[in-house]
Parts: C-alpha cells; structure tokens; sequence
C-alpha cells in the first residue's frame, strides 16, 4: 500500500472516530441514567471496538491499549457482570478524551505521541477487578449479548508494532464469518481497507451499521466531499441567476411557446436548488451531540445538578450556518450552567426542584430556524445588570435611569460586559454575550433574550436556512437598484404625499414616523448613501420606508421606490467597495445588471439610530407632547453676555480658538483662514433672536475689548464648511437632555436646562440657512 | 515584453500582455456610492462582478466628454480581477528595450507616481502602466465619490 493511500485511509478513521466520539460521549452521559440499557452498553461497547480495530490495524499502539483496556472493562459491564456506577463512567469519559487527544496529534503529526496512559490503564483494570479476570472477550453482538463466542481474541495491552498490526487486521476480518446479524467489527473492516479506494465512496460508517434497525437508513447515504457540495451551491445558484436572466428576457420577448418552456426551466431549476440545498441540510442535533458531555461536566464542576432536555433536534440547517452557531451556542449553555442555574440547596430554598433543567429547543419559525436556550435558574435582575453596566462603565446613571428593564437587560449584549462575579474558566471572561451576537449577526441571524428574575431565562437565536441564495427586497434610489435581504426586513409602509407631511416628524433634525403608536426612527436612503438629501421634506409622490430589524433595533429606511422581492445569490465585492461598509455584497439582478445588497447592520450603525432609537423605544406617542428626553453630547457656548446656547457634538468637526485678526471681511460676511481655505463664519450672535446683532458682530470682528481670540466651532452642513462664532466655548456636556419646544424659534430646535441653566439647542440647519445658502461656498 | 496599448485621453499607455485577460466594449455600470472617487462603478462579467476603475482620474486627466462610451481593459491583479476604463484599445506593441526611458521628471505627479517608464515608439510615446499602482486604492481624504454624483 503506498503512502497517499494510507494517508487517505487515516484521513478518514480520523473522520470517523471522532464522530463515535461524540456518539460515545452521548452514550455514556446517557447511560449514568440508565445504566442498565443493553441497547446504550452494546453500542457504546461497538464503538470502542470498531476504534480498537482500525488502530491496531494502523499501527496506533497506544490508541489500542488505551480502547482494549475500555473494551475489556465494557464488556463486563454489556454482560451484566459489573455495574456502571460514576468511577467507571469517569474512567471511561476518560478513556475518550485520551482517544480524542492522540487523535488531535495524529492529525497534526501522522503519528502518535509519547504520552503515558498507563495509569489510566490501571484504572480501568482496577476497575473491572471487582470479579475475577476469566479473560473472557464476549464477541461484540448488540442484540444476543449472551451468544458472546469466548476467546475469539488473544490481544493484549501493550505490544510490538508489527505483532498488534497483524492482529489488527485479522479481527475485523473475522466477524465476516459470524453468523450474527451485521456484528459492529465489520465497521472496523469497512472504515479499514474497504473504505479506502476514494473519497465519495459509499461507506456505511461504524457508527451507521449495526443490528439495529433505526441505523439502516444511513445506510442507504453516501459519503460527499463538503467542498464538492459546496461547489454545487454555488453553480446551483449561478443557474438561478441563468433562469432570472432567461425569464426576464423571454418576458420582454411575448413568444408563447418559449414562455412556456422557460416556466417549465424555471419550476426545474427551483427543484433543483431545493435538492442541493437539502444536501447541506444536518440536523441540529449533531450540533447538540456534544452538549451532554459539556453539561455534564460542567455541572459536577460547579456542583450544581442539571438536567438537559432537547426538543425538535430533528431540525434541519445548512451545515456552513450549523458551524457558524456552534460557539454562540456553547457559550449559552456554559452561561447557562455556570451564572444562571443555581446550587441545588439555593434552588431548595427557593422552592425549586433541586436538579435545575436546561431546555435547548429547536424549531421552524416563519422561513426562519430558532434554536432556544431556556434553563429555570435564577434569571437576570435588571437592577444588578444596570449596577454592573455602571461600573464598567458602558452607561451612565442617568442613562441607566432613562432606560426601560428590558433596555438594561439588553446590555449584556454590551461589549465589555461580564457579570460574573468571580472570573471562572468556563464564562465571564468578558467576551460574552457581545461575541454571541457579533457572530449569530454575521450569518443574518439575530439574539434576544427575555428573563424573569427567578423563574428562568430564554435566549433566543434566529437563524436563516441557508445563506448562498436569499430572498431580497429590491428598491430603488436615485436611478440605482438596492437590494434589501429579507431576513432583516420587517415590512414596509407606504405613505401617500399628504400622509406623508402630517405623519412624519422630526425631532432634532431627525425623522420619525409613528408606526402603530410607536416611534419609528427613519432616515432616507438617498442621505446614508451621501447623496445630498434635504431631510426636512417629504417627495409630493408620497414616501415608501421599508422598516429594518438590526441589532435589536427597529429602523425605517425611506427609498424612492420599492421594486419587490428576487431570489439573489451573495457575491463578493473587490477591495475598493469592501471597504464601503454599507454594502454587505452584490448580486446580478433578472435583467443582467448588477445590485448592491445593503448590508442592514452597517446601515443601522450608520445611520447613527441607535442612541436615538434607544430613547425612543418604549416611549408612546402621548410622550409627545411633553417633549423628550434624548441621550446626546453637546458642545456648549455662551453667546453675548449670558445666553447659552448648545450645539450637537456629533454635527462638530473641529473647536478652533482663531487669533482675532484673523476674521476678515469678504464679501458680505465674515470669513477666516483655515487650512488653506476660506472658512465663512456666522456669527450666532447675529443669527440667534433675541440678541443685539451689530454688538456681537463689533465684538466678534473687532476682537472685543477683553478677547484676544475668537471662539470657532466649524462643522459642515454636508456640501461646506462653516464656523460659528460664539462668545465663548464653555464645555462639553452629555446626558440626557429634555428638549423642550418653548424655545423654539428660527434657528433654535427648543430649550433644554443644562447645569441648572436654560439653554438653547441650536438648529444647525437652520443656521446654515440663516447663514445664507452662498455665503462663501468653499470650492 | 509585449504590451497590450490603450488611449486614454491624449496618452497611449501601455500593459503587460499577460496582466490582460480580455478588452471588452463599454458595459453597463451599476454606480457604487460612498466608493472612492476613481471607483466608477460595477460591472458584470459573466456573472462575475467586477470593479471598474478609472484611469483618467487615476492619471489625473480630464473626466471624459459627456456621452463617451468607456472600453473595459479587464486585467489581474493579485487576488483579484479589475476593469480599467480606457478611450480606445490599441495593438499589441513589442518595443525595443533599448527604447525604454524613465518617466520624464516633468510629467504630472499621478503620471509619475501610476506609470513605471515610457518606451519611444515611432510617432508616439508609450507610458508603461504600473497596474498594482493603479489598483491600489487611493488615499482619499474625503473619500465620498458620492459628493462628486449629487
């Protein structure tokens, strides 16, 4: 046999063993609860042997050792001679990850270790000495245990490479000639020299064969190349393009015959891309095959009793998506375990059961897969979350005062957060509940999570089927087509022009719509896109928003037009567009052309809507009235003797102290030099009611009496920059700040008392305007 | 060395031959907001989305008359496939080594900074792109190619 071959012949016990791994694992946590299950014993016993074969044939040594010491032990115990009681099932797990350990060298080096498993060897023999040795080897036989042939084997720990080899090999062989009903050996042979010729073979794994019938169906499955799969996908999803492409010129075309062709094409080509999809299809069960074993251990480290129920594992996902929730899914449970279940005398004393449940749920939901992590712990109390997120400093109290329970809740989704109050080694690490989000929002999927403080908590991950074709909602702005992924859209809303005008408000420069009672925050397309977009007026064709989920977030996206809904298949974007973080990927529309796919996320942080989302959220319409309360960060200025007035920090770009004399006289107005350009300045003195205009202008343009220099906050109103000339800069002030609309006035958006003083929030829109729109337009 | 020529503007300018996978006529763009400036727009290669690049504003000539109808000179770059926008393809040239010269110190900062030397053809000057340049992505203060469409 030359070299390639046996290195593929590795490759794949590598495969297959860790599979049984797993399977053992589950097995064995099984068993602890029902150690007397012929039906556990025997398969558990078969996988060990299966392992015990394919290493002695391989020539792993001490992979065999350590599986015969186990076999030797497990069929005392499939006999019915020796109980199984927690050492042994200890020992055993043991026995598993010493196998999963040598495997993990082996993959890396192609050979085993030095490691020395003699003591767990010991172990295991110690552990079968409760009756004496009579070296009895029961052939493997899950369904007659009893019809056990004696002796069949000689093999014994330890020994020479070439003499285990030999060994090795004739005992797979010899269960051909058994008379019992598919023996589990076979898999050894199968996983052995059988199964070697090619990848994509048929193989009926070890863990696939066996007596039982519930295991044939594997049987009738073949053995596929992830990456070949994943090829198909992809031509698959060409072929889609193809069709659209196909059917939208045959549309224009109005040749009957060929129509009906194409529809038939069509309808094929769906199957077709419903078939492959389903190829990639795993249960999510096999993404719960190894939580058993993880809770389990984790539950007699914090000494806590737990027991795991699992609904609906029959659930099928894309196996690129069932990698992808792997990790968030483990955190939850370890999250789980560790901060929310509590000690079986805290939950006596709470007048729970003592033995705490984790439920892990899985389910369909509106084209979308959930998979649930509930456990009845103690649950997550607002006002300790809200304490901890201070401390850290993610919020302030006066944020945190402003902000519902469910809001407080939400920031443990803050990254930085970690309740935990001792660091342990399974969670509380810090990087939490942030990363769970982070990476369950990179797939389109999304987190909540809901707690009663006491009874339990539920977190929920909302998963798409499949990522290589979605469905997407295609809109329109300014001449160009976006396309919008489904997943994140909630619905869409069409207003007619004169809806529009009373319908849609601003606060602060910023648009909302009350949806059903609800604010709504919006922001136009054409202006996150960095068209220029005049946000204060509303198209007299009426308004079409598409509300977006993202983050948590509810947002409404006004486009132009809204087109409908399209299959699409993501594709990447070269370096110079990746870097636009709006844009998750484009895709080849129906009629050839290509699209950008709006990537929601980027476009919710774009848009800057979280701060004001979060105060809006839970707030009702009849707020209104009373004005509002807005998280913000202000600059804050003193115009002429005592007026304060405040302007929006993130309007900002720069505070400058300009030496007096470098105000000059252009035109009209006051301009400045300022980094090579003429900057216009407005004087707030001479724009604000209210004051005396010519004696702020004299005192700004002169330089005053007393001041040497000129305070200077430039900012651009998106096509320039402009300077507004105040009196003084007095701080920087952020909290939340009720604005209220006594004030208001041309240039003031309203009053709002910062540090005990009434101050004016400037509108700086407005203040452009008032500014003249051509005053000293910077090329 | 062979090189592929292109116009581009008044300038003939030259490309490896085997940097160049195919010269195809003017496609329709789907324009890319936000993108930086010499990001002309998107294209679609046989279902392959392709950046297209402008080599005008790269070179920092002139922008193109109205109604001008681009080539797209698909080339390879490292990890990826780009279109650069021409006038005109050319012929396949093979000049003489000894023709080669530097790029004369008075040409224009981007001519100097995109282009690796000039070969003396007869009648004509061929500037030798340097691809990798013009690929890179370019500093771009304030970046929005959007300003420039509003």
């Amino acid at each position: 046999m030359n070299d390639d071959a046996m290195h593929e012949i590795v490759q794949e016990f590598l495969v297959e063993t860790n599979e049984n791994l797993d399977q053992l694992d589950q097995d064995l946590v099984a068993l602890e609860s029902d150690p007397h299950s012929r039906e556990l014993l025997g398969s558990v016993f078969r996988t060990i042997h299966t392992v015990k074969g394919t290493t002695g044939f391989l020539g792993f040594t001490r992979l065999e050792s350590i599986s015969h010491a186990a076999e030797n032990l497990l069929s005392e115990l499939r006999d019915g001679r020796l109980e199984l009681d927690q050492a042994r099932t200890d020992a055993l797990l043991e026995v598993v990850d010493a196998i999963r350990g040598l495997l993990a060298v082996i993959e890396r080096t192609g050979a085993e270790d030095e490691r020395d498993l003699s003591a767990l060897v010991a172990t295991l023999e110690r552990l079968q000495s409760d009756l004496p040795l009579d070296q009895e080897r029961g052939r493997p036989e899950a369904t007659r245990p009893e019809a056990a042939a004696p002796g069949r084997k000689l093999v014994v720990p330890p020994a020479p490479k070439a003499a285990r080899r030999r060994e090795g090999r004739a005992d797979p062989a010899a269960p051909g000639s058994s008379p019992a009903p598919a023996p589990p050996a076979d898999g050894a042979a199968s996983a052995a020299p059988e199964a070697s010729p090619a990848p994509g073979a048929p193989v009926g794994g070890p863990a696939a064969e066996g007596g039982e019938g519930h295991r044939s169906a594997a049987e009738r499955s073949v053995r596929v190349d992830v990456d070949l799969l994943d090829s198909m996908m992809a031509q698959v999803g060409e072929l889609v393009l193809a069709r659209n492409q196909v059917s939208a010129h045959v549309e224009a075309l109005g040749d009957q015959p060929l129509h009906q062709t194409v529809q038939r094409l069509s309808m094929i080509v769906s199957e077709l891309q419903e078939s492959v999809m389903k190829t990639r299809m795993q249960p999510v069960e096999q993404l719960w095959s190894k939580l058993p074993r993880v809770v389990r251990d984790l539950a007699a480290q914090f000494s806590k009793r737990v027991a795991l129920e699992m609904e609906g594992g029959e659930t099928e996902l894309d196996r690129s998506l069932l990698e992808a929730v792997k990790d968030p899914l483990t955190h939850l449970v370890r999250n789980a375990i560790d901060h929310a279940i509590e000690l079986p005398q805290q939950r006596l004393a709470a007048g729970k059961p003592e033995t705490g449940t984790l439920l892990l749920r899985a389910y369909h939901e509106g084209g979308q897969v959930v998979l649930e992590v509930s456990d009845d712990g103690a649950g997550i109390d607002p006002a300790h979350i809200g304490a901890k997120a201070v401390e850290r400093g993610l919020v302030t109290r006066e944020q945190l005062s402003s902000m519902t329970e469910r809001e407080v809740v939400d920031l443990i989704f803050k990254p930085g957060f970690s309740t935990a109050r001792t660091v342990t080694n399974v969670s509380g690490r810090g990087v939490g509940m942030d990363v769970v989000r982070t990476n369950v929002e990179r797939i389109g999927g999304a987190v909540d999570l809901s707690s009663a403080p006491g009874a339990g908590t539920t977190v929920r991950i909302k998963i798409p089927l499949t990522l290589a074709i979605i469905p997407a909602l295609l809109v329109g702005c300014r001449g160009e087509r976006y396309a919008i992924p489904q997943a994140n859209l909630l619905e869409m809303v069409q207003l007619r022009a004169e809806a529009a005008e009373s319908e849609i408000e601003r606060i602060g420069g910023a648009l909302v719509y009350r949806l059903r009672g609800k604010l709504l925050p919006l922001v136009r397309l054409d202006g996150l896109l960095g068209y220029r977009a005049d946000v204060t007026t509303v198209a007299p064709e009426g308004v079409s928003i598409v509300v977006l989920q993202a983050d948590g977030l509810l947002l409404g996206v006004v486009v132009d037009e809204v087109f409908g809904t399209e299959e699409i298949v993501v594709k990447p974007l070269g370096r110079h567009v990746k870097q636009v973080p709006l844009f998750a990927g484009a895709t080849i529309l129906g009629d050839g052309s290509v699209a950008l796919i709006l990537d929601v996320i980027g476009v919710a942080s774009n848009a800057k809507v979280e701060e004001l989302s979060e105060s809006l959220s839970g707030q009702t319409v009849e707020d209104d009235a009373g004005g509002r309360g807005q998280r913000s960060t202000f600059v804050l200025l003193r115009v002429g003797h005592a007026r304060r007035v405040a302007v929006p920090l993130q309007a900002v770009a720069r505070l400058e102290e300009a030496p007096a004399g470098a105000v000059e006289l252009a035109g009209a107005g006051h301009v400045m030099q300022y980094r090579g350009d003429l900057l216009p300045l407005v004087s707030l003195a001479q724009i604000l009611p209210g004051e005396d205009p010519a004696e702020g202008a004299d005192a700004q343009a002169a330089g005053g009496e007393t001041a040497r220099s000129v305070p200077v906050v430039v900012y651009s109103d998106g096509e320039r920059q402009l300077g507004l000339v105040a009196s003084e800069i007095l701080d920087i002030v952020e909290g939340v700040f009720e604005v209220r609309t006594v004030g208001a006035a041309p240039g003031v958006l309203g009053s709002t008392v910062v540090h005990g003083h009434v101050t004016d929030v400037l509108d700086l829109n407005a203040a452009s305007e008032l500014a003249g729109k051509d005053a000293g337009r910077v090329a | 060395m062979q090189y592929c020529t292109f116009k581009v503007d008044h300038l003939l300018i030259g490309i490896e031959v085997w940097r160049v996978q195919e010269v195809i006529r003017n496609q329709p763009m789907t324009f890319v907001p936000l993108a930086p400036r010499e990001v002309r727009g998107l294209i679609n290669l046989r279902g392959q989305i392709v950046t297209a690049i402008d080599v005008r504003h790269r070179l920092g000539l002139p922008c193109p008359p109205d109604g001008s109808a681009p080539m797209n000179a698909v080339i390879r770059l490292d990890d990826e496939v780009v279109s650069l926008l021409v006038d005109e393809a050319g012929e396949v040239v093979e000049p003489s080594p000894e023709s080669y010269e530097p790029v004369p110190s008075t040409a224009s900062p981007q001519i100097r900074a995109m282009c690796t030397g000039t070969f003396k053809l007869e009648g004509s000057l061929l500037l030798v792109l340097d691809t990798d340049s013009v690929g890179r992505i370019a500093a771009d203060p304030d970046g929005l190619a959007a300003r420039r469409a509003s």
